[in-house]
């Protein structure tokens, strides 16, 4: 039976009300405590041959017999009217099959806009024709002989310099636009009453997500039938882009993504390039791959939002009494913004809360979501800001937080979470990084002439996971299974998952287990993004190899003449009273018998909050004479329910924190003012950590299974660990030296420029000693 | 011993690469990259372009025995020298210790810089096969990794290095 129930969703830091529809009956959670042999148990990655062989098939490596290649021609403007394109001499050069420019190319809906190739292009690197060619030197070629002639047109880049009233207006609705607004309790009246009010400035770069497969898409025409093998996060996705774009029918488009290397949020849908490649392949008769190279990636790909956030602070009493967070966001040519104030409004239970949270276009590429959009950004500013708070009312930093996070209550809608397990992250991270050793003044370093601190700070993020997704579980008469879902795995384990409750819930081995996933062919899943994979996904598919294991048991009884309920299924075998009897024994005669298990994930419960906790706790070196930091060591504990498979877990954690530290202390895109152009496209000069950056890194789980969130007991941990470390690193930075630095990344530069802008911090070594023995 | 090499082009010639052991001919410009000419002549799809521009390691096959950059090397150049890529490491259905390693200790996400740290490794371990973890991380400095396995890298490696002796 199919009902149909509105469900509240949360993605990326947003909540909507959605339909969904419910099917069937819910199995009972996992519980607490329940032995289970194959979830909870480290498993290693099941396409791990493939990946460590080259065998692993990803976008990129696709061929095709009569494969064509597509190249962009972009802007090298950061903004222009585009007047005529002239692409006859292109045409001529031998091996160039078809150009597409905004005077021939078919309409295409693209996020809003009518055609991918716009008259007014906004950002050095806007596409502003495609080449289709016979190899992709030819194509690149080919680019160089396209003529455009373009008016230019005045522009900013800058995140401030569009704020600024005197900049060029880029949209006639201005460049500053509202996107979010959150006010609780009476922030006037609480500043007036305060007891001590801080009141600072924060900023932060962009970072550029640079994923290892850059972006790209096969298209391949059969008839009507268009396959599209992308390098996505989100396969149906694509398919609805390609829908919108190309205006065929749904059914009519399957899209594929097979391996993938990452995408950390850039790759939620359909591209430009997938649009150009199945355009080219139509018209072609022939396959086409359109994929960005590396800098192409860093100028049109999407990016986390430069940001720059002013936190006010009052304290009353030894707490919190309220917090004024006002954001802006540059979202390049973006149609949203992640809202960076998601933290300030709901981590702590701070009565008066107001926050405004506003999006500025500039004439830079888009905004992509970028793991934890918003919310790494704003946890930065909300962290440090409390620390300056504690610093300044003279308590420990940690225990003003406790004050505030042990509400089991969300503090925007008053509703009860599932779990919350904050103050267990706490405990387990101050115990590991030794936080009674810290002092109001740094530690002792290791080396005259060197500072070194602690800092602190948390996390909160969704991760609750939603339906609709569904999966099958085919059981053969083998005994093995196929499991069949339309998820993708961008690198965080998820096929080994999807192995793993299957055969935990049908009772077999994983290695009897195959996964489908990656193809639109399957049943519905959603994005692999939000943190919201594994609580959608695993549930469903748990449902479905209940499913198949109680239609074996079916099978089973009848066969073997047993009542139904004395038996059960285990390592493979349907097991009665100490009889085992093999899956393929059972079947043995049925012979070509199939069981067909489907499982759907239900909504969430409408009482209960579901979100995900955590803290990072750094202990950092840094040097005054040079402004280096460096990271000794991060302390990293969460608390995101059960714990799948805790060997790839503890890897997303490492990956997690890595990414932050790039975000925290190298990584920055650097836009040139006067002429648009990204002087950072490549590693080269966009520093990316390398493996001599990475500190000692410690990974703690609360592992407790929230049972009131799925029947699995789990939540979502992409995200949560890029969330705080970087409050974490800045806090400990500014606990070493005695002086804040509020920008982001922490360069040597500003570090010095901090020190240098703090006199007074400087030739106190005799305090801090003084301080030290206290 | 570099050898000289024959000056060649400027239009297409034919050349033969020894690969994983095996000699390949292929008709190939000369100015294209032995990366080019591993995945777009050979089908061989191990080392993968991430850059093209010497920044990051996704392409670090052997030259000789010595970890190189593919997308900064000639094909033409290697005519004559033994190329190593990922696909040549397993034998007989059985994976390199290397190999191994990775999966053991989880030393990758998404796979894509896999190849390649996999190359630098195995030239490390030849090498020296006593290594410390430095070692290590000064062979791997060069192949980046966004998904950020590094700390599973540097265990892998040592591992592996520990079951060879
Ligand atoms: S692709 Fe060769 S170094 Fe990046
Ligand atoms: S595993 Fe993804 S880049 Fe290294």
């Amino acid at each position: 039976m199919t009902k149909v129930v509105r469900t509240r969703v949360e993605f990326e830091g947003s909540v909507s009300e959605e339909l969904a529809l419910v099917q069937g009956e819910d199995a009972e959670p996992w519980a607490q405590g329940e032995e289970l042999v194959i979830v909870g148990h480290p498993q290693r990655r099941v396409e791990g041959i493939a990946k460590v062989t080259g065998r692993a098939r990803y976008t990129h490596d696709l061929r095709l017999p009569g494969m064509l290649h597509a190249r962009m021609l972009r802007s090298p403007y950061p903004r222009a009217r585009v007047r005529r394109v002239d692409p006859s001499k292109a045409l001529a050069l031998p091996g160039v099959r078809s150009v597409l420019h905004r005077f021939n190319a078919p309409k295409a809906a693209f996020r809003g806009e009518e055609t991918i190739f716009r008259e007014e292009v906004r950002f050095v690197g806007d596409e502003v024709a495609a080449v289709c060619a016979d190899s992709e030197a030819i194509a690149e070629e080919a680019l160089a002989l396209i003529s455009v002639d373009y008016e230019v047109l005045p522009h900013v880049v800058d995140l401030e310099e569009a704020i600024d009233e005197a900049s060029p207006r880029i949209d006639e609705h201005g460049n500053v636009h509202d996107a979010d607004r959150h006010e609780r309790g009476d922030v006037r009246k609480a500043f007036k009453e305060a007891d001590a009010v801080v009141e600072a400035t924060y900023r932060t770069a962009t970072q550029m997500h640079n994923s290892f497969e850059t972006h790209g898409a096969v298209a391949v025409w059969d008839g009507d039938m268009l396959t599209v093998h992308e390098s996505t996060q989100h396969i149906f996705g694509v398919r609805r882009g390609l829908q919108a774009a190309l205006r065929i029918p749904y059914g009519r488009i399957r899209v594929v993504c097979d391996h993938m290397g990452g995408g950390f949020g850039s790759k939620g849908g359909v591209g430009k390039y997938s649009i150009v490649a199945a355009l080219f392949a139509r018209e072609l008769g022939t396959p086409v791959r359109c994929v960005l190279d590396r800098h192409e990636e860093n100028l049109a790909a999407g990016n986390r939002s430069a940001t720059l956030q002013k936190v006010r602070i009052a304290a009353k009493g030894g707490r919190i009494n309220a917090i004024a967070h006002d954001s802006w966001s540059n979202a390049g040519q973006g149609r949203w913004i992640a809202d960076p104030t998601g933290p300030t409004k709901s981590l702590y239970d701070v009565p008066n809360v107001l926050t405004r949270s506003y999006r500025v276009l500039a004439n830079t590429g888009s905004l992509a979501a970028f793991r934890a959009p918003g919310y790494v950004e704003g946890t930065f500013a909300l962290e440090c800001a409390i620390d300056e708070l504690a610093d300044r009312i003279g308590i420990d930093p940690l225990a003003l937080r406790r004050l505030h996070a042990a509400s089991d209550r969300d503090p925007i809608s008053g509703l009860r979470y599932s779990l919350k397990r904050l103050v267990d992250c706490y405990d387990i991270g101050a115990q590991e990084i030794g936080w009674s050793r810290r002092r109001p003044k740094g530690l002792r370093a290791s080396a005259p002439g060197l500072r070194r601190g602690l800092g602190m700070a948390s996390q909160i993020w969704s991760g609750g996971g939603t339906p609709p997704a569904y999966a099958t579980v085919h059981l053969n008469p083998d005994g093995t299974a196929v499991v069949r879902i339309g998820t993708q795995d961008i690198g965080t384990g998820t096929r080994t998952i999807v192995a793993q409750i299957c055969a935990e819930a049908l009772g077999i081995a994983m290695a009897d287990v195959r996964v489908e996933i990656g193809d639109t062919d399957s049943p519905y899943a959603p994005i692999s993004a939000g943190s919201l994979t594994v609580a959608s996904i695993g549930p469903a598919i748990r449902l479905a190899a209940m499913d198949a294991r109680d239609q074996l048991l079916d099978v089973a009884a009848g066969i073997l003449e047993v009542s139904k309920a004395e038996l059960r299924v285990e390592g493979g075998a349907v097991v009665s009273r100490g009889a085992r009897t093999p899956i393929a024994k059972v079947f043995e005669e049925l012979q070509n018998y199939t069981v067909i298990g489907k499982g759907a994930r239900l909504p969430n419960s409408e009482e209960l909050v579901l979100k995900t906790f955590g803290a990072h706790f750094a202990e950092v070196e840094v040097d005054p004479r040079t402004g280096e930091v460096v990271v000794d060591r991060v302390v990293a504990v969460h608390d995101v329910g059960r714990i799948v498979n805790p060997l790839t877990a503890r890897s997303q954690v490492e990956g997690g924190v890595i990414q932050a530290l790039g975000f925290a202390l190298s990584e920055e895109r650097v836009v040139d003012r006067p002429t648009g152009r990204v002087m950072t496209p490549g590693f080269e000069s966009y520093k990316v950590p390398t493996v001599k950056d990475v500190p000692k890194i410690v990974v703690r789980f609360v592992d407790a299974p929230d049972t009131c969130a799925n029947n699995t007991g789990t939540k979502g941990l992409g995200e949560p660990p890029i969330i705080p470390t970087a409050a974490a690193v800045a806090n400990a930075v500014a606990n070493a030296l005695g002086i804040r630095v509020r920008t982001l990344p922490l360069t040597p530069q500003r570090v010095l420029d901090a020190v240098e802008a703090a006199p007074a911090a400087k030739g106190g070594e005799a305090d801090r000693r003084g301080d030290r023995r206290s | 011993m570099p050898r000289a090499t024959p000056v060649l082009g400027p239009a297409a010639v034919d050349v033969t690469l020894d690969v994983n052991g095996h000699a390949r001919a292929i008709h190939i410009r000369p100015q294209r990259t032995l990366l080019d000419a591993l995945r777009e002549d050979l089908g061989l799809m191990g080392a993968k372009k991430v850059c093209d521009e010497g920044t990051c390691g996704a392409c670090t096959v052997l030259v000789d025995g010595r970890p190189v950059y593919a997308c900064m090397t000639l094909a033409v150049a290697t005519a004559g020298r033994a190329v190593e890529t990922v696909e040549g490491l397993a034998h007989d259905g059985g994976l390199h210790p290397v190999q191994e390693a990775f999966i053991a200790h989880d030393a990758f996400q998404c796979g894509f810089c896999t190849p390649g740290q996999i190359m630098s490794v195995v030239a490390l371990l030849r090498a020296r096969p006593d290594v410390t973890a430095d070692d290590v991380k000064r062979a791997v400095t060069g192949n980046l990794c966004r998904c950020g396995a590094y700390p599973n890298i540097v265990a892998a490696a040592l591992a592996a290095a520990k079951r060879k002796k």
